[in-house]
């Protein structure tokens, strides 16, 4: 093989073609056989425990009485309703607690005075676990939908901010400097440069957030609420109805489930140039 | 005719406080006057000042004693005229190589139109064409500091200043990019400053040679090299090249050499 001239163009990343549809790894492939079948032992072992045995309902329900209750609630429009209602505390308290971190956390990093005043309080109130003033919340706001929120953004908020800040403040000198030598306004050198290269950061706040946001809306219907899944929780186990339970727990698992794959999906758009994020 | 002056400082120092006493001087007495065209290479160990000389050129930091001026204009923070190549390409890893090299424009609040068809030119000029819409991470160390050079080009500044830029490329690659570097230089008829650590290669690409040492950062001499152009690897076996690279050993008191 002769060896091209070293001051040619350099061997193209890949030729000109349309793409091959990359075969299955071998990995995928046993992934497709092995995870249903893991599912199936452990579902039907379980309902043939449960109905061999005789377990009573109140302790372990099976599958079967599981899915039951699932379709039930459903049918009625019982666990849609109350679905609808933590799906609003948790995106409208996780956007709001996103929001004021983003802007809290540019203001901080960027004026001085702001960041050496308040950055001891955060660090502060980090370590409080802040779903403590959960019933504090209920208390004054109320058992609506409005008290939920303010207990989502209360524990959403902190590790967002905390995130911006640190990215924010972690543009590498020498982008700065390659900014500065061009001429460019601190505005631009912001913009241009700080905020792409905080948004891995920002972006691991917010997946962080997310799942908060959720803990925070259950817990906090657990505290006090008149509607939604956590409440649904608490009313089905007054009630014995463990099984309700048990469908109350599949549906948070599919909310959990949906919203890391959208966290994902969006992540692999937004950082496609991150070395290890993508 | 007379030359232009792009760049001079007479008697150009920098010094730093400290809290506890006498203060750190960086840079002592440095005269150096380059003309417009020239290539000028800083040749010096760790600590002899001339990353910080190359900052003071840049307007990224202030000169605390002498005088520094660019085309005329004492020098008292960045210019747009100038361009900078770093020892790490410092791209920007979410533009692709296209508006990499547009950044320049993009900083000064500048109408891209203007400067894309030098951009697609410029990039031809390094081997890059039809790489445009790459992202850094798809590109090699070599092929990044070429855009990084090719973004220092773009705004056409009167001046370009070059700190250690092959520094993190290994030793084969580095050879190819002094070559392409002379071609740049030659096709461009730009000014260039370039700083570097290895002997052999300030003297393969300088027409001067600045020599320094270190604390405080003084000029210990400069030669000019006497090779015509344009100048192959060749060249570095001859010897007159081993010769003026002795000379340079000799004045930086190198017992082992350094590269």
């Amino acid at each position: 093989m002769t060896h091209a001239p070293a001051n040619a163009t350099p061997s193209p990343a890949a030729p000109a073609q349309p793409k091959r549809k990359r075969a299955m790894s071998a990995d995928r492939r046993m992934q497709l056989i092995l995870v249903p079948l893991v599912f199936i032992i452990t579902v039907g072992g379980w309902e043939a425990i449960v109905r061999g045995l005789n377990v009573n309902a109140f302790v372990l329900p099976a599958p079967s009485d599981i899915l039951l209750a699932l379709k039930q609630g459903f049918a009625t429009g019982l666990l849609w309703e109350a679905l609808k209602v933590t799906m609003l505390e948790i995106v409208l308290g996780f956007i709001l607690a996103a929001l004021s971190a983003l802007v809290l956390g540019t203001l901080i990093s960027q004026i001085r005075i702001l960041e050496i005043t308040i950055y001891p309080y955060i660090v502060a109130l980090q370590t409080v676990p802040k779903i403590a003033i959960a019933p504090l919340i209920v208390a004054w706001v109320g058992f609506g939908i409005e008290s939920k929120v303010v207990i989502v953004v209360a524990v959403a908020f902190f590790p967002m901010l905390v995130n911006t800040i640190v990215g924010l403040k972690a543009t590498p000198e020498d982008k700065i400097d390659l900014m500065r030598s061009l001429g460019a306004p601190r505005w631009k050198i912001f913009y241009m440069v700080q905020l792409p290269e905080a948004m891995p950061y920002i972006f691991a706040g917010l997946s962080i957030g997310i799942v908060l946001a959720v803990l925070g809306a259950i817990v906090g219907e657990f505290v006090g609420a008149k509607a939604g899944l956590g409440y649904q929780i608490v009313q089905m186990n007054y009630n014995l109805d463990i099984a309700g339970v048990f469908a109350v727990l599949i549906v948070l698992a599919v909310i959990g489930i949906a919203f890391d794959f959208l966290t994902t999906q969006v992540r692999r758009r937004l950082l496609f140039w991150h070395k290890e994020l993508r | 005719m007379t030359v232009k002056t792009i760049i001079e400082c007479r008697k150009l120092g920098k010094s730093y406080e400290t809290i506890d006493g006498d203060p750190v001087v960086a840079l002592e007495e440095i005269d150096l006057k380059i003309s417009e065209g020239e290539f000028i290479c800083v040749v010096g160990p760790s600590g002899c000042g001339k990353s910080t000389l190359l900052k003071i050129f840049a307007g990224l930091l202030p000169y605390t004693s002498g005088a520094a001026e660019l085309l005329g204009q004492p020098i008292t923070g960045a210019r747009r005229d100038i361009g900078v190549v770093f020892q790490n390409a410092v791209l920007l890893q979410w533009r692709n190589v296209l508006n990499n090299v547009l950044l320049p424009a993009d900083a000064q609040g500048l109408p891209r139109r203007d400067y894309i068809d030098r951009a697609h030119e410029l990039l031809a000029m390094v081997g890059l064409s039809g790489f445009e819409n790459k992202y850094p991470f798809e590109l090699s160390g070599g092929m990044q500091q070429r855009v990084s050079i090719t973004r220092a080009l773009v705004h056409d500044p009167a001046l370009l200043l070059m700190d250690e830029p092959f520094g993190a490329l290994d030793a084969m690659t580095r050879e190819q990019m002094n070559l392409d570097l002379q071609r740049i230089w030659m096709q461009s008829g730009k000014t260039v400053f370039l700083i570097t650590h290895s002997i052999p290669e300030a003297v393969f690409l300088g027409d001067r040679v600045v020599v320094m040492t270190a604390r405080p950062g003084r000029m210990a001499g400069i030669l000019d090299i006497p090779f015509a152009r344009p100048r192959s690897l060749d060249v570095t076996a001859t010897p007159e090249f081993g010769r003026i690279v002795t000379q340079i050993r000799k004045m930086l008191n190198v017992e082992q050499g350094i590269d």
